[in-house]
């Protein structure tokens, strides 16, 4: 995912997780936590009560000025110039070619103030791109490397918040993506209602110097109820089970958005954004692909690159996630499939390192959080 | 979780994590707590060589899956499949459980006996371990 080369880079929570005795691992040129406790542990976690991960290392942008909300709109493929202040968008940056170079969260902090998150992975890649169309018309700013984020995840995460002080415990009227500053167990954060487990939960801004209390204070303030520290190995199956596209894995530069299963996304009545014009011709000569979930019918896993085939064991797409789903109880996955074998119901085979094993696709996602009456 | 630098005094290791055991039959293969603390969760053991089927030191037999990864399962002599664990098949956590025991994988008829001069002492393993885990 990263080519950077050089020491690995350590968010302000290295020391905590060394102390909660984390396996560490390289990641996007960072050193993160994989698991603590052990993946289906801490992924049945944030399914029943909650999970605190450590997601320092993803990136952060602002742009600020007068024109930053024209900028901002032109560089993505969602509504930014709707955003309303307090509110965020799930949304991507094309290239040229209607590619994905990243998939973003875009903050309306105020009506000339704009935060972008962006994935570790892509940080270089992004903030360049951001830098360069910010030039003569608004201010940028990379804050990746003083900022912390911490994501408080779980059926209990806001019950935890609540316990963090008074300004925290309000966050529980924030609906799903907004978000306001907070005062979190004394720390002045940022906290939005947003995730990437599929269960709901807030993520939570603040200086690094800040960090390690902030985290500290929760995992203890949380501990009865349940909250384990969350490496990215469950992570991953989580947000594999809510069908959560992973940059790099399921989406990247040789993929679009309408094939990616992402065309909510992507607004394509706006006026301007890069990539527009590209999207336009494929949605008028269609496509060829479709992104789809697909479980096991077979005994083995499917993993990322392993080729899908046809009744006939011909190659005709590639899995691009797959592992055993915790909650499911099942072997499951994410990939490209030709369309006319895109249809929930259709069988097909997935060659397991020059295994072929069957497998069928599946509505999407393969896991849903209850909703209950909130 | 076991403890992860368990070795085993009286079975012989490799370097890549497995142990094997003197049995009448031949010699008794699986994976080291180690092994199976790198991979976490074993959700899948495929054993793909037959009862019959020659193998060879350092080539794969098998493959065993987490919810993390994929890894081979590599024969740490050459030799002849004698025995393989079915009951893997559907209690792969066996492993996780207990690596030393019920969660061993084959037997293999070494091709002649001086193959076992191949593999790590206890002694050896545990220096081994401690070089690559900090």
């Amino acid at each position: 995912m990263t080519t950077e080369s050089g020491p690995l880079k350590q968010t302000p929570l290295y020391a905590e997780h060394k102390k909660l005795g984390a396996r560490l691992v390289p990641f996007a040129g960072w050193e993160m936590p994989i698991q603590y406790a052990g993946i289906v542990e801490e992924h049945r976690a944030v399914r029943t009560a909650a999970g605190l991960f450590d997601v320092s290392h993803m990136g952060e942008i602002e742009m600020r000025g007068e024109h930053a909300a024209s900028v901002v709109d032109y560089l993505v493929t969602g509504d930014a110039a709707g955003l309303e202040d307090g509110k965020a968008l799930y949304t991507s940056a094309l290239n040229e070619r209607g590619t994905m170079l990243d998939d973003l969260i875009v903050y309306r902090v105020a009506r000339d103030a704009f935060l972008i998150v962006c994935n570790a992975g892509n940080r270089d890649k992004i903030s360049a791109h951001f830098r360069r169309a910010a030039v003569d018309h608004c201010e940028f700013r990379d804050c990746s490397d003083e900022t912390a984020l911490l994501a408080l995840q779980g059926p209990r995460a806001l019950e935890i918040l609540a316990l963090a002080g008074k300004d925290a415990a309000a966050c529980a009227d924030l609906k799903s993506f907004t978000f306001r500053d907070a005062v979190v167990a004394n720390v002045r954060t940022t906290v939005a209602r947003t995730g990437y487990t599929g269960e709901d939960g807030v993520e939570i801004f603040c200086a690094n110097a800040d960090a390690p209390h902030l985290f500290r204070t929760l995992l203890e303030l949380g501990k009865s109820l349940g909250l384990e520290p969350v490496g990215l190995g469950a992570r991953d199956t989580l947000r594999l089970e809510a069908c959560l596209s992973l940059y790099g894995n399921d989406i990247d530069e040789t993929t679009n958005p309408l094939e990616a299963g992402l065309g909510w996304i992507v607004k394509m009545n706006k006026q301007l954004f890069i990539g527009k014009e590209a999207l336009a011709k494929i949605q008028q000569t269609g496509m060829p692909r479709k992104f789809v979930a697909f479980e096991m019918t077979g005994r083995g896993i499917a993993r990322h690159g392993y080729p899908l085939c046809d009744a006939q064991g011909k190659p005709v797409g590639t899995c691009t996630s797959g592992g055993p789903a915790p909650t499911l109880g099942k072997n499951i996955g994410l990939g490209y499939l030709p369309s006319e074998l895109s249809a929930v119901g259709t069988e097909f085979q997935v060659d397991c390192r020059g295994k072929l094993v069957g497998a069928v696709v599946v509505k999407r996602p393969f896991y849903k959080r209850n909703r209950g009456a909130a | 979780m076991s403890d992860k630098l368990d070795v085993r005094d009286g079975l012989l290791y490799t370097r890549d994590h497995e142990w094997t055991a003197s049995k009448a039959e031949g010699m008794e293969v699986g994976i080291t707590a180690y092994a199976v603390d790198q991979l976490g969760d074993i959700t899948l053991v495929n054993i793909d060589a037959k009862v019959g089927d020659a193998v060879t030191a350092g080539k794969a037999f098998g493959t065993i899956e987490s919810v993390k990864t994929l890894s081979d399962l590599f024969s740490p002599v050459n030799g002849k499949v004698v025995k393989i664990n079915g009951e893997l098949e559907s209690k792969p956590e066996l492993v996780n459980e207990d690596c030393y025991g019920k969660g061993w994988m084959v037997v293999i008829q070494p091709s002649d006996t001086a193959e076992k001069d191949k593999l790590l002492s206890p002694a050896a393993y545990r220096d081994l371990l401690k070089s690559v885990d900090h």
